[in-house]
């Protein structure tokens, strides 16, 4: 099994490695999170970073303000009143930045698909999404793997070399 | 008290001020008589209903006003309700006896677009502000777009 940066860093030292992998290890390590909730998908959130599941053992902290957030977790059911805030506060984020969209309501509108006038049906319509976590809400083990996958994401990255997909 | 006693009682100080009809333990009242009517369920020592526990709104073909009433000092219940012409929904506002009054009644006006004459400050209380028509009206139909944003689910590609 190759061995990990900080493996090979504690062994002699001095790691020679291509500063994208750096960069993206160090980004990856540390995906700090943005602290709201708007539904019952902010329960599982707060139970995801709360101390039985964990959410720091990835690095995943939440931070009250977007100004030091690189994620922000869309936990629960936009309605349109709220999706011009959620484009405000997903502009100050501070670049790079990502979007997990938690649950059904944010991903697609949810149970208010036909009848929610006041809904609006997936918030990918107001902020690009880099991570879909289903479920109605999603148990803390799911938001979990939806961090991960957010993790091996930007591992793919190429932040220097300006060819990587994400503005 | 039960509904019948607080009936029979109201009977004999306001005479013609509300009907009970549909079997229903619900006293109906019109808007000109609501606040006469409101006031004595208030200060009257026998039924004293001293709080307002909602303010409902509904929409059946005429528009009408719901207030659930709470007595603390008698425990007891009753409903009184207010229908209005849908064109011209105005009923005059209760929070000059229940201060309660005000977000019940601005949540129906968000919703239902029912006038509370002499409300203090009746404006939406949960919709945006530039929100346009009522909603939870039988005959509201969903835009199609609000400020950009697509309103109605997309189903292209569906089954």
């Amino acid at each position: 099994m190759e061995k990990t940066l900080l493996e090979r860093f504690q062994e002699d030292n001095v790691v020679v490695e291509k500063l994208d992998n750096i960069i993206n290890w160090a980004r990856a390590g540390s995906p700090w999170f943005f602290q709201f909730g708007l539904a019952c998908c902010a329960i599982e959130m707060m139970a995801a970073a709360a101390p039985r599941h964990d959410l720091e053992r990835f690095g995943a902290m939440p931070r009250a303000t977007p100004r030091q957030a690189d994620v922000m977790i869309v936990a629960g059911t936009v309605s349109l009143k709220m999706a011009s805030r959620v484009r405000r506060l997903w502009e100050q984020m501070a670049e790079p930045r990502y979007v997990i969209s938690m649950g059904s309501c944010a991903n697609s509108g949810g149970p208010y698909w036909q009848h929610g006038y006041h809904v609006l049906k997936g918030v990918d319509h107001v902020v690009p999404v880099d991570v879909y976590v289903p479920g109605c809400p999603p148990r803390p083990e799911a938001l979990i793997e939806g961090i991960i996958e957010l993790q091996n994401k930007i591992k793919e990255e190429t932040p220097l070399r300006k060819k990587s997909k994400k503005v | 008290m039960k509904f019948s006693e607080i009936a029979d009682h109201l009977n004999q100080k306001l005479v013609d001020k509300f009907v009970i009809k549909d079997g229903l333990d619900v006293l109906f009242v019109e808007p000109e008589n609501l606040l006469e009517v409101m006031s004595f369920l208030n200060s009257d020592k026998s039924t004293s209903f001293d709080t307002l526990l909602c303010i409902t709104a509904y929409d059946d073909k005429i528009l009408g006003s719901a207030y659930n009433l709470f007595s603390l000092e008698e425990k007891h219940y009753i409903e009184v309700r207010v229908e209005v012409d849908r064109d011209n929904p105005i009923i005059p506002t209760v929070e000059s006896i229940w201060k309660a009054a005000n977000w019940h009644e601005r949540e129906a006006y968000d919703l239902f677009g029912i006038k509370y004459e002499g409300h203090s400050d009746l404006r939406r209380i949960l919709l945006p502000n530039d929100w346009e028509g009522y909603p939870l009206r039988k005959d509201f139909v969903t835009p199609e777009f609000y400020n950009g944003m697509p309103v109605p689910k997309d189903k292209t590609d569906w089954e």
